[in-house]
């Protein structure tokens, strides 16, 4: 082989440090380390602020581990969705083995670092957590049923448990809930990006709702999905991380979901078309702040517990 | 294949590197912070090493 036909040949390009950052999927991670963090610092127990530290970016490592080993499996799929193909596997900067190396190394790491700066319920479940995101979710789930996302779900709703097990080494009713909280949110969520990112998931061929029974179906489903999430956000508020502020931020918060929930059920798909799929896309938003809003609500009401405020 | 010095390639390289060598300075932070805040809150003791597992 000459000079020549080497340097005619299409090399993969070099990775920079930011691709490698882009394959922990550094926005999810965001999510879970905001969860994560009121998990931990909802819990009755009060926590070193370095082990609270560490244990929080450790969380953080794992959870972009579990979205690298995410995005070495669904590299085929990646490369037909327009969504996703600028990330760094279909874009050529990054291969499928490097990512599952790096993905394999982060998580053994962050797992192990977490069990040792925290306890070992709190690594335990950071493993589990990724088991369940890369083997349950993307392995297996993802392409075979339309039921993906809501047990899949499950995998982003662990951080708040993992972080409540940081401060207490262990699982509560509070915890559960949290989870639960994320569990039921993620099913609306999803389908409602689902209906405005129109061909992205059939091309790709995978099985989302609104690909296997059809638009109608999903927008029933966002509202029923919706009701009972309420049940479950506005319940937490009479729990121990509830409180006269989370009661009131959950109550203004699930009106207005409902509300928008049933006006995305009440349309049809010429009508949704017509507009851009606005309310839709709105719908999509406000559940976007709606997370960040009740764990932030959570959050303020274990702060100013001390001052004799929060709670009860 | 030879590269000029100021190639696009070596800043890829330069900006990779330095990454992991503030990732690794960090790791090696927090690693120091973490003994001395378990040190220093007593988890070593005899009686709360006990107690730990």
């Amino acid at each position: 082989m000459s000079d020549a036909s080497i340097n005619t040949q299409t090399q993969p390009q070099e990775a920079g440090f930011g691709d490698y950052f882009a394959l922990l999927k550094p926005r999810v991670m965001s999510l879970v380390v905001f969860t994560a963090l009121v998990g931990l610092l909802a819990a009755p127990v009060s926590v070193h602020p370095m082990v609270a530290f560490a244990s929080i970016l450790f969380i953080a490592v794992g959870g972009g581990a579990s979205g690298a080993l995410n995005m070495w499996w669904d590299a085929d799929i990646d490369a037909v969705m327009k969504r996703t193909q600028s990330r760094p596997i279909p874009a050529g900067k990054i291969t499928r083995d490097e990512a599952f190396a790096f993905g394999i190394t982060l998580s053994v790491f962050a797992c192990v670092m977490l069990a040792l700066a925290a306890n070992l319920v709190a690594g335990l479940l950071l493993a589990f957590t990724i088991f369940f995101y890369v083997v349950v979710y993307t392995m297996w789930l993802k392409r075979w049923t339309p039921q993906n996302i809501v047990i899949g779900g499950a995998a982003g709703a662990f951080p708040p448990m993992i972080g409540w097990a940081v401060a207490t080494g262990g699982v509560s009713v509070e915890s559960v809930l949290m989870f639960t909280l994320t569990f039921m949110w993620t099913p609306p969520h999803f389908w409602a990006l689902c209906l405005f990112m129109k061909s992205d998931y059939k091309d790709a061929g995978v099985p989302m709702l609104h690909v296997t029974h059809g638009r109608r179906a999903t927008r029933n489903h966002i509202l029923v999905y919706t009701l009972l999430l309420a049940v479950v956000a506005v319940g937490m508020a009479f729990t121990g991380v509830g409180g006269p502020i989370y009661l009131t931020t959950a109550l203004v918060l699930n009106s207005l979901f409902i509300a928008g929930a049933i006006s995305i059920w009440r349309r049809d798909e010429e009508v949704a078309e017509a507009d851009g799929y606005k309310r839709e896309k709105s719908f999509f938003g406000l559940s976007l702040l709606y997370l960040f809003l009740h764990f932030g609500a959570i959050l303020m009401e274990a702060t100013l517990a001390p001052y004799g405020l929060g709670g009860w | 294949m030879s590269f000029r010095d100021d190639h696009e390639i070596h800043k890829r390289r330069l900006g990779r590197n330095v990454g992991v060598a503030l990732v690794l300075a960090s790791f090696i932070v927090i690693v120091f912070g973490l003994t001395v805040a378990k040190v220093t809150r007593g988890d070593y003791e005899p009686e709360n090493a006990s107690m730990q597992n």
